[in-house]
């Protein structure tokens, strides 16, 4: 993960009256990287793409790549091509035309356009489609043609906007995994613009959260997932059982926060570098919750300083049986909803839980997340 | 609300339908189709006296629309009209494309601009073009100023030109401008991405696209400015007579009903020539993106 420095944000704004799409956003994206701008829709990551593109005009800030200021540097002479949302496939041109049209526009000699075409179209496996015209494709075709035509053009940065959501379930599976291949095998860095977490999950090295035109978190996607540094990235990313409460103690080895909501102190293996006695939120994801059936009143033991902490009581209100998993929604005594994921590991009929069940929660002293704001 | 699904269909309610379709269907008969062809039918015939034609069937009047005079207006009629068509492409071109690319607020108050000699009478505007063109206007005063002129500019082939691509501007700006206006601007983003320029992209995307918006323009300047007769009746001299002001003197002054109708017919004839035109040259297009 040492890949050179490739695109450098710097404080980058843009707005659109007194709106900021962009809102002071510095990044770092390197060579050769699948970077994910991910965000829920209208949170700046397709103005922000369109920056790197030059389709907008910062109103603050600099974009470099290659240590090339692109201020003055217009969409056609950077060393940049998009995927368009829309795909934006040339409807009166054929697909090899529209492949061609780059490398006419370079002036690329017919002998060498030929061959490049071609071999763009092998990349995308649509040869055999070469003489066909747009409306003669599939949406799944016409996205691999705007793939072609601006791989051909041999970009140091290829950006996609929302590349799969106008595929259907199956074909956006399939693109995932060929997409990851087509990267693999040019090398190019690929910026990916997505509200889709899985996909940005799936597909990507690194991803940049936005909301509200600013950057959250700029992190791996399993870092993004386990070590949130937000509640909004929390939340958006996955589920999240989220409690408020108050940092009882925290020693450089542990920490406790209690919390009423959730009506049991909550143990944590590492220490937060927050206020005693500060507001907090611990976060619990869904599949980190254990689940036990409750006989008795004995909770199960769980071993380490955490006796007596991160076990819960509560009752099974309502399963969501999702095939490969189950979400359960258990109250707890003091009213409060957690959700709990549990796989299929066994046949429906044998999992042993039913709505109206008493059950104890409990969870390692390290899932846990503490997030401050 | 009954549910049996024959209330959803309006063609099957034949009273109200009948009613609709026909009393438009009358109008168009009785003010349209039977006066066009008592025209037509006098195309046929021969005056006997004043007011007085026999529809005999001869082609005479037909046979004199081919002679070299009439030809020669039918051409100088195409001419100016193509002309006019040409100037409108090239001036109206630009401007459509401004429009599209404004502002909202900017878009409408443009439109408007467009819009606004529509609603002023055509007299009154052809009637304030001689004002301005004539030797004592306030173009040549200006010129005067400089040194220059009085320039000849009104009663003859400049004037009527010029007054034809005022008053048909609109007619191929608005096409246009629908037409442009519904292209995919991700197409545009797409081609300056690929590396083209503006003029690039405008000449092999922006101008292909928008061919069919092109050709509607195109046909719908050219068939009035080929049929006008207010323009160069008022703004032309006696070298630029157009077909409608022949065809006015038949009616009137020659009072020569029959040729006079053999002449309309020839002008109609050309404009379905030019639809028919436009529909195979649209049909093809379609055809060749479809293979």
């Amino acid at each position: 993960m040492t890949a050179k420095t490739l695109i450098r944000i710097e404080q980058l704004t843009k707005r659109f009256g007194d709106f900021a799409a962009v809102d002071d956003v510095s990044l770092e994206i390197r060579e050769g990287e699948f970077f994910a701008l991910l965000g829920p829709s209208g949170c700046g990551k397709t103005t922000l793409l369109r920056l790197l593109a030059g389709l907008e005009t910062p109103s603050e800030g600099r974009i470099l790549i290659d240590d090339v200021d692109m201020a003055r540097v217009p969409p056609n002479k950077r060393p940049v091509n998009m995927v368009f949302q829309s795909y934006a496939v040339f409807p009166h041109m054929s697909v090899r035309d529209n492949v061609a049209y780059g490398l006419k526009v370079d002036k690329v000699a017919a002998k060498e356009r030929q061959a490049r075409v071609i071999e763009a179209l092998e990349l995308v496996k649509l040869e055999d489609l070469i003489d066909r015209k747009p409306d003669q494709l599939s949406g799944g075709q016409r996205q691999r043609v705007a793939l072609a035509r601006a791989l051909v053009k041999r970009p140091r940065v290829l950006l996609l906007d929302e590349p799969l959501s106008a595929l259907d379930a199956k074909l956006r599976e399939a693109m995932r995994f060929e997409l990851a291949r087509i990267q693999d095998k040019v090398g190019v860095t690929f910026v990916m613009v997505t509200h889709d977490q899985n996909e940005a999950l799936a597909m990507a090295c690194r991803c940049a959260l936005m909301h509200k035109g600013v950057l959250q978190q700029v992190a791996t996607p399993s870092d993004l997932y386990e070590y949130p540094n937000t509640r909004f990235v929390a939340d958006f990313i996955g589920s999240i059982n989220l409690f408020e409460g108050r940092l009882e103690v925290d020693e450089p080895g542990h920490a406790v926060v209690a919390s009423a909501a959730l009506g049991v102190p909550i143990y944590l293996d590492h220490g937060v570098t927050g206020a005693s006695g500060s507001t907090v939120w611990v976060g619990i994801r869904p599949e980190k919750i254990d689940m036990a059936p409750r006989d008795g009143d004995a909770p199960p033991d769980q071993g380490g300083g955490a006796v007596g902490h991160n076990v819960v009581a509560g009752e099974i209100r309502h399963s969501a049986y999702l095939g490969s998993e189950t979400i359960y929604e258990i109250a707890l005594a003091t009213g409060t909803i957690v959700k709990a994921l549990r796989s299929n590991i066994r046949r429906y009929e044998e999992r042993g839980f039913d709505d109206g069940d008493s059950v104890w929660l409990s969870w390692d002293a390290r899932s846990p997340v503490v997030l401050l704001s | 609300m009954s549910g049996s699904g024959t209330t959803q269909r309006w063609q099957d309610a034949r009273g109200p339908f009948a009613l609709l379709f026909g009393v438009p269907a009358l109008w168009l008969l009785l003010f349209f189709l039977v006066p066009l062809a008592i025209v037509w039918a006098y195309s046929f015939g021969r005056s006997t006296g004043l007011t007085d034609i026999a529809i005999t069937g001869t082609l005479s009047n037909y046979a004199r629309t081919s002679s070299a005079v009439y030809l020669g207006i039918f051409a100088k009629s195409i001419g100016f009209a193509a002309l006019t068509t040409v100037l409108c492409l090239v001036i109206g071109f630009p401007i459509a494309l401004v429009i599209t690319f404004a502002s909202e607020r900017a878009k409408t108050l443009l439109l408007l601009a467009i819009m606004l000699p529509f609603w002023t009478n055509l007299l009154i505007r052809t009637y304030a073009l001689m004002a301005m063109l004539r030797s004592e206007g306030y173009v040549n005063t200006s010129l005067g100023w400089l040194g220059i002129g009085p320039l000849p500019l009104l009663h003859n082939n400049f004037a009527v030109t010029l007054g034809l691509v005022y008053v048909n501007l609109p007619f191929l700006v608005l096409p246009l401008y629908s037409a442009l206006d519904r292209l995919d601007r991700s197409l545009l983003e797409a081609s300056l991405d690929l590396g083209a320029g503006h003029w690039r992209t405008i000449r092999e995307i922006v101008i292909p696209l928008a061919l069919p918006g092109i050709l509607t323009g195109v046909l719908i300047t050219f068939i009035p400015a080929l049929g006008s007769y207010l323009t160069p009746d008022l703004l032309g001299g006696p070298n630029s007579q157009m077909i409608a002001n022949v065809i006015e003197r038949q009616f009137k002054r020659a009072n020569d009903w029959p040729f006079g109708s053999a002449l309309s017919f020839i002008l109609m004839y050309l404009t379905f020539l030019c639809i028919a035109g436009q529909g195979i040259i649209a049909r093809r297009r379609e055809k060749a993106s479809a293979a």
